[in-house]
């Protein structure tokens, strides 16, 4: 497709496959990151039929909403039980969510 | 076949039947046939006995349970329910049992309706034939071999099957007119804000929108009526009153312009579109005016969906970290853990949503992808606006196909992703859409026709279903 992207590859690697699943906090095995390079480079290559849109000046719409800043009345009210919300997590304590080392922990 | 949703209310608050034995009569279908059709991931026959219970005690009393009194309706398993294990169809959330129920869920209680369980659905409302769920899939009641479509498909199933008289779906980009159209029903997908979405668990918050599956259109704009309006809880409810729906179903169409699209994208089965032709000429012949309207941005709807959806799935989804609900696989520091509950939880459609979101929103491709994607939007909204100039509401297939079988798009994630082509629009304009059933096509399966209009345009959308319903 010419165009702005024109000499751009949308082929995916394994690098980029690599660094996204670490951002997305996500472990692939070695046979689902090379599926997914190849399903995720597919799908990018159809969807370069909009790079013969013209959108340059055209305003972005994130979401349809006519609305901003929506805040509710400032009236007090009840909030979640705690104990029913720690109840449905893996691993609670004194009140609190338990989590594994956060910081200090080396592989 | 099976009694509306009405004519079940309007008996139970009479006295001439009672909410238990309306009750029965569906759990009696669901012990039939569930084991073949597997609409539910649960099943909640005792709390919806003592629910129909507490229904005939009052009309006993002399009260009135609401507009929905005694009427079974079944929950797409992603809308909360206090206490109630709600799965999303993941094994992340698999055993979660949400400490509040979701707003349309208090509002159908209220209403007098009585759940009898959660449906199966595409992992986290990501698929368009419910063959994704982590439980395994559900199968269309009008020919097993085939898929009843998705991601609702487990809602469309129960109401189709006779298991409930309604049910609530969600759709994200078809979600409910999909699998309406491919399970004979009728499906509604509200203007974005007009049902509030607290409590549904959130797959791309810009898109959402709950609503109805029933087999009727009047039963659509009754349970619409139910569920929506403002929500303080839900910071994108609109404060609007809620369109009187029920009274336009049988309106007519006399005097009003029905949009058709000059430049429709192609790939519909051929009866699909003999349908929709007829269709025209129905609401033609009840007196409203074919006008055509040009959409040059539609084909674009499915690139700048498959961008948005996921860019906001993998945000959204960022919450299943092992921490405050559902699975935890522990391994070593924290973001270990992270790394391997989400490996084990999420499915293979889930994990690649995740990816490509996370992809188009990384550093160095935000602007080449997701930023791309949110200006195509823009274009899709300013077609629709430009056409709603010269009509009230648009007609389109729902599918561009009918019910098809299982595996057939299973290997080729774009191939499932063009079911949608039609339907993905609306929600990226933020605007209201149906599927209402319309004759049968390839096989003598349903077809569906849509029937889109702009935000708060669903009066006019009802209007026009009605005459379809009364012309099929």
């Amino acid at each position: 497709m010419a165009g702005a992207d024109g000499g751009r590859s949308r082929r995916i690697g394994p690098d980029t496959v690599a660094k996204v699943a670490r951002l997305a906090r996500l472990d692939l095995a070695p046979d689902e990151a090379a599926r997914m390079a190849e399903q995720l480079s597919g799908m990018l290559e159809h969807f370069a039929d909009v790079d013969r849109l013209d959108l340059d000046g055209v305003e972005p719409l994130a979401q349809p909403l006519p609305l901003v800043n929506v805040m509710r009345d400032d009236v007090p009210a009840p909030c979640l039980d705690r104990d029913e919300v720690l109840a449905a997590a893996p691993a609670a304590e004194d009140g609190r969510f338990r989590v594994p080392p956060v910081v200090g922990f080396t592989e | 076949m099976f009694p509306s949703v009405i004519e079940l209310a309007g008996a139970v608050r009479a006295g001439s039947t009672t909410a238990a034995g309306a009750l029965e009569q569906h759990l009696a279908r669901v012990d039939a046939r569930e084991g073949e059709i597997h609409a539910f991931n649960l099943v909640t026959a005792d709390a919806a006995r003592r629910d129909a219970a507490a229904i005939d005690a009052a009309v006993a009393r002399g009260e009135d349970p609401g507009p929905l009194a005694g009427v079974p309706v079944a929950l797409k398993d992603n809308l909360c329910t206090r206490g109630v294990p709600t799965t999303c169809s993941s094994r992340i959330l698999e055993g979660w049992k949400p400490p509040y129920d979701a707003t349309v869920v208090e509002r159908l209680r209220r209403a007098g309706a009585v759940v009898v369980g959660k449906t199966n659905l595409d992992e986290f409302a990501m698929g368009s034939s419910t063959e994704n769920s982590a439980f395994g899939p559900t199968r269309n009641p009008l020919d097993t071999s085939r898929v009843p479509g998705g991601s609702s498909g487990g809602s469309a199933a129960a109401v189709a099957a006779g298991f409930a008289a309604a049910s609530l779906g969600s759709d994200t980009g078809g979600s409910i007119r999909q699998p309406a159209a491919l399970c004979g029903l009728v499906g509604v997908k509200p203007t974005y804000g007009l049902v509030s979405r607290l409590g549904l668990v959130a797959f791309a918050s810009s898109l959402d929108q709950i609503g109805p599956f029933t087999h009727t259109v009047a039963d659509a704009a009754l349970v619409l009526e139910v569920i929506a309006g403002h929500d303080p809880l839900d910071s994108t409810s609109l404060p609007s009153p809620v369109p009187p729906v029920r009274r336009a179903v049988d309106e007519g169409v006399a005097g009003m312009r029905i949009g058709r699209v000059s430049d429709l994208p192609e790939g519909s089965e051929p009866d699909v579109l003999a349908r929709l032709d007829e269709a025209f000429a129905a609401l033609e012949r009840a007196g409203a005016t074919i006008v055509d309207v040009a959409m040059p941005s539609m084909q674009y709807g499915l690139t700048a969906y498959y961008l948005v959806a996921p860019a906001e799935a993998s945000s959204n989804l960022a919450r299943y970290d092992g921490v405050r609900y559902g699975l935890r696989v522990e391994a070593g520091d924290l973001n270990a853990t992270y790394a391997a509950t989400r490996a084990a939880g999420f499915g293979a459609e889930v994990k690649r949503r995740i990816m490509l979101g996370t992809y188009a929103l990384s550093a160095g491709y935000y602007d080449a992808y997701y930023g791309k994607a949110l200006k195509v939007r823009r274009l899709i909204a300013d077609d629709f606006a430009a056409a709603y100039a010269s009509c009230d509401a648009i007609l389109t297939p729902t599918s561009p196909s009918v019910a098809f079988p299982f595996g057939d798009k299973t290997s080729d994630p774009l191939a499932m992703y063009l079911c949608d082509v039609f339907t993905i629009p609306t929600n990226l304009a933020g605007h209201a859409a149906m599927s209402v059933p319309f004759r049968t096509g390839a096989h003598g399966l349903p077809v569906g026709v849509q029937v889109l209009a702009p935000a708060l345009g669903e009066v006019a959308m009802f209007r026009v279903a009605g005459e379809l319903e009364r012309a099929a």
